[in-house]
């Protein structure tokens, strides 16, 4: 089909064929490329349904254009015009599938259950790993206090030292309810704790041992603090404590550091696939894994910054946490169970 | 390769074939170093700014809320608008940091202002669609290769060892840095892990047709027999040196076209031109003809890489 813009003389009066099969075509390249653009400055609604229901068509026309012009034609500006035009019309095409929306749709809606069902043996070996570093943290202060000093950092240990009497740790978990700015410290922990679990999976790059290290090295922290308070009789009060934030703070930690293990297992057996290519598989699926952990963190700071200071009494801290943890469970192991094998990435 | 190979003028090492759905070659080209590093620093650039800007109209902000509510002297309703100015301010550097990246990539041009302003976008390795899972992969990725050790390095300069925490932060910040240079197709980590590639968008605008441009300037090309080359006079050159003539042409500078109207006449024997607009038409008729026939023989599946070929 010949949409000669020009007039047909135009045609015959260019000398060479090449230029001649140019100038036939060309009114179809420059429709191409206005749609083109129109669509990359995200002008998605100056489009008219007319021109996104030819797009798919032009596309493969100009591209069979091209093809035919690499081997009839030695007009190099064309050539790489051409190119230029299906290399965009392509990322058009293919690129992402820009609403945030859909994608989070779709991403809440079973794609990242899938996810962290999918990475479920990083998340054992993860969660083995973690109890490991609590127990660890309780036996190296247990058997030396200075211990303590090395594993909690001293900013955050403030009145909750070893020797420290039962009521001034009571004071620590209890009567916080009229501390001001407690929005600010959620939002303040909130920042903290993402760039800490980025880290934990980012780590996983190096074969997944440095997420090791990182999730061993937090949890010793809390069994070190665990000891402390159960030498003060407080074991279930310290518990009720954490666990209002903690189930889904630490769940967002495993799932992180799962995820990173998930990357430097993949990397490190990758089996039948390259390398690259086994490390490009899991990191799309441990990123949606880690989208769900910012999520949680969130959560987990809010909880954090508000509910553990508003609810003052244990049994209301264990009613939270553990319905938290029920919750988590329950969305990421048994929400969507049936269609888990589709959306899987 | 070979089945497009003379299709531009330069080859390097950095033109990769990336087979579409359709089953058409795509040619790209990987992006260059020192390109990825270029927008990468303008990326921060802006970043800084927006940052910048942020706290700025926020302190001042914050300014302004102190003034208003010092005479209600009512300190509880200051304390939770100021409160609020801060989750603004640490949930606005958060989105910045992280964001930042993630919501330009996504976007229709795959690319951040950094990248657009240097002329690279993303691109999914294996030919299909770029997902939102791999732009959130190679972007966490970030973190550990360049915030991770700007931290390290601010903070152990701040405390006073600076010695060993400095030297192991800088040799990590090498090790990515330096991850392009480690293989094949210029990766850095985050873009392993997620199976992206960076190349050149490069934008050509569709320049005239050659053998149109100027109808009669052609036809009189025809009828004179000076502007008729013979078989043995075409022969001497090939497809590389037909296509820098090409360039010569669309750029249409005098000296050049004179130059090189000089060195063809001397090659085929005939007398150069007295001035730029004779050479010129020298020149275009030369280009119609060579091309016609390097085209004929194209069609008949013989090709002439260049003059040695």
């Amino acid at each position: 089909m010949a949409t000669a813009t020009r007039a047909p003389d135009a045609i015959e009066a260019a000398a060479l064929r090449s230029d001649r099969f140019r100038l036939e075509r060309e009114a179809d390249w420059k429709r191409l490329e206005s749609i083109v653009q129109k669509m990359e400055k995200g002008r998605l609604r100056k489009v008219s349904d007319e021109d996104l229901l030819a797009l798919p068509v032009l596309y493969r026309t100009v591209a069979s254009s091209l093809s035919i012009a690499r081997e009839t034609s030695l007009d190099a500006a064309t050539l790489a015009y051409l190119e230029g035009l299906v290399q965009r019309a392509w990322f058009v095409v293919y690129g992402p599938r820009a609403s945030l929306g859909s994608w989070l749709r779709k991403f809440l809606g079973g794609g990242l259950s899938a996810s962290v069902r999918g990475i479920w043996p990083d998340l054992l070996v993860a969660f083995a790993v973690m109890v490991a570093g609590t127990v660890v943290g309780w036996l190296l202060v247990e058997s030396d206090v200075e211990w303590y000093y090395a594993l909690v950092p001293g900013g955050l240990a403030d009145a909750r030292v070893p020797g420290a009497s039962a009521d001034t740790l009571r004071e620590t978990i209890f009567g916080n309810q009229e501390q001001a700015g407690m929005g600010a410290f959620a939002a303040y922990l909130f920042s903290n704790n993402a760039q800490v679990s980025i880290l934990a999976f980012a780590l996983g790059f190096a074969f997944g041992v440095p997420s090791l290290l990182l999730l061993v090295q937090n949890l010793a922290l809390l069994g070190a603090m665990l000891w402390l308070y159960s030498g003060a009789g407080l074991t279930l009060e310290f518990v009720g404590w954490l666990s209002v934030h903690g189930t889904t703070e630490l769940f967002a930690i495993l799932l992180a550091g799962g995820a990173g293990l998930h990357i430097g297992r993949s990397m490190a057996f990758p089996g039948e696939r390259s390398i690259l290519q086994a490390a490009a598989e899991a990191g799309r699926r441990s990123a949606q894994v880690m989208a769900g952990v910012i999520l949680m963190l969130v959560i987990a700071a809010m909880l954090e910054g508000f509910a553990r200071q508003l609810v003052d009494d244990t049994g209301g801290r264990l009613a939270i946490g553990g319905f938290m943890l029920l919750f988590w469970c329950a969305y990421f192991f048994a929400f969507g169970r049936g269609r888990g094998s589709e959306v899987a990435a | 390769m070979s089945a497009y190979a003379p299709t531009r003028l330069r080859r390097s090492d950095r033109d990769r074939v990336l087979v579409t759905p359709e089953g058409i070659a795509l040619p790209f080209t990987l992006s260059g170093r020192g390109t990825r590093a270029g927008a990468l620093f303008l990326d921060f650039a802006f970043i800084s700014i927006l940052m910048i800007a942020t706290t700025i109209a926020l302190l001042t902000i914050a300014g302004g809320t102190i003034d208003m509510l010092e005479g209600a002297s009512d300190l509880s309703a200051l304390g939770h608008a100021l409160q609020f100015l801060f989750i603004l301010w640490i949930a606005a550097m958060f989105l910045f940091r992280n964001a930042y990246f993630l919501y330009f990539e996504l976007g229709p041009k795959g690319a951040t202002p950094g990248k657009r302003i240097t002329g690279i976008r993303i691109a999914a390795r294996d030919g299909g669609r770029l997902t939102a899972e791999m732009v959130i992969a190679r972007n966490l990725l970030r973190d550990i290769e360049l915030f991770l050790p700007l931290v390290f390095i601010s903070a152990a300069s701040d405390g006073g060892d600076a010695g060993a925490a400095g030297v192991a932060a800088l040799l990590w910040f090498l090790i990515f840095a330096f991850f392009p240079f480690f293989n094949r197709d210029r990766l850095r980590a985050g873009d392993i892990i997620a199976g992206t590639w960076v190349v050149e968008a490069p934008r050509h605008k569709l320049a005239a047709a050659m053998s149109v441009q100027g109808a009669e300037e052609a036809s009189a090309v025809d009828r004179s027999p000076d502007m008729r080359f013979s078989d043995e006079e075409l022969a001497v050159y090939g497809e590389y040196e037909l296509q820098t003539l090409e360039r010569v042409l669309r750029d249409n500078r005098a000296e050049a076209v004179l130059k090189v109207q000089e060195t063809i006449a001397g090659k085929i024997g005939r007398s150069p031109a007295p001035d730029a607009d004779e050479a010129r038409r020298f020149l275009s008729a030369y280009y119609t003809q060579l091309r016609a026939r390097l085209e004929a023989g194209m069609r008949m599946g013989q090709r002439k890489a260049d003059k040695h070929g």
